[in-house]
């Protein structure tokens, strides 16, 4: 047995055919933990490494597990068929992964060393070096772009994006993965034309850009605020009509020159 | 690479079949009492005849008789009945239960049929005739008094065949097409040359094959009437455009089907005639088209290629076959009416898969037969696709797209396991390869069988319900004596006196079937339907005598799920953990787990502490039972009964269920399921054949779950068993691939009968070429693990209007949201309100 597979890591839940996040129908491992600390953010029980308790519905629900690679791998390994017939596989997502370097490598190596093609979903908040280290082993990166101004960066999200924002170059010359641009768009922090128009044009300047894609606010975890007794500060605000949507895609397409969509 | 290069462009719908469809749905359809009048004349003349002959003057005389119609614009003829969608009565088969609802009829909830009193009279008076000369009452004598008793508690149903023709056929269309009935009317006098007078068994054959020659020229008569009727329509029509088509079909009818067809649209009118008159022949549904996109092809490839159609006029006269198939109609028995909701005749037409050769032979019909059903948007005809290794992408592609819109067609069939399922029952590969679907699930070589098809309804539930009372029900010993539950001591032990129940009541089962067989064969063998299904003409003799080729009967049963759910909890909780005792279960089950009993429950357990008491000699009057009564009531209302039922409820619910991917609990599925479709094997029919089994349950889960009680995977007593092989509602936790993963672990090669797999889906998860494409990817799969049959209800708005009143049952409904999917019952009432309104919207 290889050492890897034994590398351990937390995780809050194993998502099964889910359809919308990379090619094909795929599963998804949420890994516990993360940098930043985004007022929409719609897992916030992903936001804190500490295992915590959740209530569900009225029940209170354990959030976060220790597991080994070899123990999620297993259930992985239960779709490939459905891999083998859409192209799809594994999905890494959050949280943000890089911050279980360790544990993200091995996964996305487990993966991609039995056949099962890999995505991972992250901001690259972390350093170059480990996501060099992930780069062998991962087919798609969907990298999220949030805002190109650092201090609404900051306000919005706890941390500034000089980091990401170089890291995102970088991931792009490596040529090693094919890289999806990913732009939660969120009524009052980035849904003017401009500010969509400044992430497309950036996205045009790293080249080797497969997609952009814009990700509508929604408010699906609210709830999940509740449970966790946490304000949630996005209070009312509305998703982004379709029309405004339209037109920000619109933008998105001819600021960036690459392939734009709305949604997954 | 498959035979035929093929179109696979959309064609749009003509305003035609707007108004076909319009005009065919303006009132609730109508029983007419002229088959029941007409039939009962001719059997009036012909006392002293054989049967064969009485059936097939009766025939002829329906045919020069009743009343026919041309229903506006319509371009293929050929009705039934007067009003549109209505159905004719078949008293031969049975009719006092029509009598009995005729005040009922029109107002009950399940597929009500409006009736005059005028054809109220007319029915009384014909079904006078009838008394003691039904098919269903010669079955019943034929029956021995334990299979009657074990009807009668619900164990299973023949009550398909029991009271109605049997229909689940598919015949030689292709022969009709090519040779017409004067052909086939030409055969038949070949083989009556080849006999001599003192066969001796000439008697019998020379007499079968007279009367299929009366029934092709019954049929050829019917359609001149056709034909006159269209001429004197013409003459009388001032709309010099649909004169034209009236001249048109006017010439159809006089050439069709007495001789081979020329074109397309007298093929079209031709296997029309067929697909009507074998329905008013006798009252069997799951009467089924079978590959029309082969047997019609060469009619439309020639007509294509030499300009005479193009492919548009080919879509609408499609299209127009697609309203008809919906404008036949039957009236059940209210109990039947809910076990086959829908008015549905189960008229099953596939497109797509291998020719005899095992080369994929979809073509451009295929295609245009799924454009029919987008462009008709009604139950029938129930469209089938055909899948293997060879099925051309964009078919399926297309396939998904008729699923996307909710209709719940089509449903798909594996290749890959029906054929050489077929094999392993003694058809050819040529004959497995050029399979078609009857009815629901049911697959079989068209032409050359009498497969029986839907031959009963069985409940795996009640044998276990039997294994907790020693055999008794409602106080009557109606299986064997298995011992009492709480001294089994051991797994084995209860899982043993499960099979011996089991196999008692599929002995049964067997003489139910047989019995009902039996008095087809006797009272009404078919010679119209004979004359189109090898070899009846060589054998001289009917289908329902063994004329057929191959013969089966295949029986189906339901609530797989629940029971290796069931005999699962029991093994875990029982014996192997040790946490609830086997007396405790019987209590909570006895109890429906302090869930409240129904009325008709206290009476059952009454009567059994009655008939207990009394078999250890205490006398027991009036006032002891009242006394008994009092006891249940209260007893199952303690709150002590109540909290052990919660405790014990909890516990099942922690133990994993069949659904979820675990391949202990799916083994065990795979086990409980051979309890059903192994002994059935054993079995032959009275034509020959074999006993297969089949694992479905049209809509029957639903009205024989409200027969049954509480069972030890947590069902509440009266609630719906599961459907088909699918896991049990609610249960399957993990999504559609670790269903499907789990659903592929049972031997569907054994259950030759056919299996049934229903999965939900939001219309979002198809959404879009990649929503399509993960679709076809996600069938593929479950075929790749060898499933046989999948079928998707897309859900509609509605239905998340009812899972936010029963979360439970769609714990597994994924929906999509602006480019995120959640879970649907995990949401905040609120935004499932959001969802449900964008629902409305056309998300």
């Amino acid at each position: 047995m290889e050492d890897y597979l034994k590398t351990k890591g937390r995780i809050f839940d194993i998502q099964r055919y889910s359809i919308h996040d990379g090619n094909g129908i795929r599963t998804i491992v949420f890994l516990k933990g993360c940098v930043l600390r985004c007022r929409w953010c719609c897992n916030p029980e992903s936001q804190k490494y500490e295992i915590e308790t959740m209530k569900v519905q009225g029940e209170d629900k354990v959030i976060g597990r220790d597991v080994t690679v070899e123990e999620v791998m297993e259930t992985v390994e239960k779709d490939r068929t459905y891999y083998r017939r859409t192209g799809g596989g594994l999905t890494l997502s959050g949280g943000e992964s890089l911050c279980q370097p360790e544990f993200a490598t091995a996964l996305l190596r487990a993966a991609s060393e039995s056949g099962i093609s890999t995505a991972l979903e992250s901001m690259g908040c972390a350093n170059y070096q480990v996501i060099e280290g992930i780069l062998p082993y991962l087919d798609q990166y969907l990298l999220d772009i949030k805002h190109m101004n650092p201090a609404k960066h900051k306000e919005f999200t706890g941390r500034s994006n000089e980091l990401m924002l170089e890291n995102a170059m970088r991931i792009a010359q490596s040529g090693m993965t094919e890289l999806s641009i990913r732009v939660p768009v969120i009524p009052g922090f980035n849904d003017t034309p401009q500010e969509i128009r400044d992430i497309a044009e950036y996205t045009r300047k790293l080249g080797n850009v497969k997609r952009l894609h814009l990700l509508p606010y929604h408010r699906l975890g609210q709830d999940k605020y509740e449970g966790l007794k946490r304000p949630y500060l996005m209070g009312d605000v509305e998703p982004p009509a379709n029309e405004k949507m339209e037109m920000l895609l619109e933008i998105a397409s001819q600021a960036s020159q690459v392939e734009c969509q709305i949604g997954g | 690479m498959g035979l035929y290069t093929y179109d696979s462009t959309d064609i749009p719908k003509s305003e035609r079949i707007s108004k076909l469809v319009d005009d065919l749905y303006a009132k609730m359809p109508e029983i007419e009492s002229a088959r029941a009048v007409l039939i009962t004349e001719s059997y009036r003349q012909t006392e002293n005849e054989p049967i064969i002959i009485r059936r097939a003057k009766a025939f002829r005389h329906i045919l020069e008789n009743i009343p026919i119609v041309i229903r506006d614009m319509e371009l293929i003829v050929g009705s039934t009945t007067v009003a549109p969608r209505g159905c004719q009565t078949y008293p031969e088969f049975s009719y006092e239960w029509l009598e009995a609802e005729f005040d009922t009829v029109e107002t009950r909830s399940a597929d009500p049929f409006y009736i005059s009193e005028k054809a109220k009279a007319e029915l009384k008076k014909a079904n006078e005739y009838w008394k003691g000369k039904t098919t269903s009452e010669l079955a019943t004598s034929y029956m021995e008094p334990e299979t009657l008793l074990a009807i009668e508690h619900n164990i299973f149903t023949p009550g398909n065949y029991f009271y109605n023709g049997v229909g689940h056929v598919t015949v030689k269309y292709d022969e009709v097409l090519a040779i017409g009935f004067s052909g086939i009317k030409e055969k038949a006098q070949a083989e009556l040359a080849k006999l001599s007078i003192a066969d001796g068994d000439y008697q019998k054959k020379s007499r079968f094959l007279e009367a299929v020659m009366i029934s092709c020229d019954a049929v050829i008569t019917y359609a001149r009437r056709y034909a006159a009727l269209a001429l004197e329509e013409a003459e009388k029509c001032s709309d010099m455009n649909r004169k034209k088509e009236l001249l048109v079909i006017a010439q159809n009818c006089a050439n069709v089907p007495e001789k081979g067809a020329t074109g397309f649209y007298e093929a079209c009118q031709s296997f029309w005639f067929v697909q009507q008159l074998l329905q008013l022949e006798s009252s069997g549904h799951s009467i089924s088209p079978g590959r029309f996109d082969q047997y019609m092809y060469p009619y439309y490839k020639k007509d294509l290629d030499s300009k005479r159609i193009d492919r548009a006029f080919a879509q609408e006269l499609m299209d127009c076959i697609w309203v008809k198939l919906n404008d036949l109609n039957k009236c059940r028995d209210a109990v039947s009416a809910e076990g086959f909701a829908g008015y549905s005749l189960f008229q099953n037409l596939i497109a797509g898969g291998q020719n005899e050769e095992g080369v994929d032979v979809t073509n451009d019909l295929s295609f245009m037969s799924i454009q029919a059903s987008m462009h008709v948007f009604l139950p029938q005809p129930s469209l089938s696709v055909r899948v293997w290794n060879g099925t051309p992408h964009e078919f399926l592609i297309k396939a998904a797209e008729l699923t996307r819109t909710g209709i719940g067609l089509p449903a798909y069939y594996n290749d890959e396991v029906i054929i050489p399922s077929l094999v392993s029952r003694g058809l050819t590969m040529e004959d497995a390869r050029d399979y078609n679907i009857i009815g629901c699930v049911e697959p079989q070589k068209a032409g050359k069988t009498e497969g029986w098809h839907d031959a009963a309804f069985f409940n795996m539930c009640r044998p276990l319900e039997l294994v907790f009372s020693n055999g008794m029900d409602k106080g009557v010993q109606i299986g064997p004596k298995t011992g009492r539950v709480e001294d089994m001591k051991s797994f084995e032990e209860f899982y043993h006196a499960y099979k011996i129940q089991m196999d008692y009541a599929i002995k049964l089962l067997v003489n139910a079937d047989n019995a009902i067989d039996m008095a087809h064969a006797e009272r009404c063998p078919l010679p119209f339907l004979s004359s189109m299904v090898d070899d009846c003409l060589k054998r001289g003799k009917t289908v329902q005598e063994g004329g057929a080729v191959y013969n089966f009967t295949g029986p189906q049963g339901f609530g797989v799920a629940n029971m290796a759910d069931s005999l699962y909890a029991v093994k875990k909780l029982v014996y192997d953990e040790k946490k609830i005792t086997m007396k405790e279960l019987k209590e909570a089950l006895a109890t429906n787990y302090g869930k409240g009993l129904s009325s008709e429950d206290v009476a059952s357990i009454t009567s059994e502490i009655a008939g207990s008491m009394k078999e250890a000699g205490q006398a027991v009057g009036e006032r002891e039972v009242a006394a008994i009564l009092k006891t249940v009531v209260a007893a199952s209302e303690a709150p002590e009964v109540k909290a052990g039922g919660e405790r014990i409820l909890k516990l099942i619910e922690e133990v994993p269920k069949f659904g979820n991917d675990i391949p202990e609990v799916d083994a065990f599925a795979r086990d409980v399921a051979y309890t059903y479709t192994k002994p059935l094997l054993q079995y032959k029919n009275p034509r020959g054949g074999m006993f297969q089994a089949g694992l479905y349950p049209v809509s029957a889960n639903v009205p024989l779950g409200a027969q049954t009680g509480a069972t030890p995977d947590g069902r509440l007593a009266h609630t719906p068993v599961a459907d088909g092989v699918s896991p049990s509602a609610g249960k399957d936790v993990n999504g559609p691939t670790a269903a499907a993963n789990s659903v592929s672990r049972l031997d569907h090669y054994i259950a030759s009968n056919g299996t049934l797999f229903n999965q939900k889906f939001h219309p979002s998860a198809l959404s879009g070429r990649r929503g399509l494409e993960n679709f076809v990817g996600l069938v593929r799969s479950y075929f790749d693990q060898k499933g046989s049959h999948m079928q998707f209800n897309v859900v509609s708005r509605e239905t998340l209007l009812d899972a936010q009143k029963h979360p439970e049952q769609y714990k597994h409904l994924v929906v999509r949201v602006a480019g995120y999917s959640a879970l649907f019952t995990t949401l905040s009432k609120s935004l499932q309100d959001d969802i449900i309104r964008r629902t409305e919207q056309g998300f």
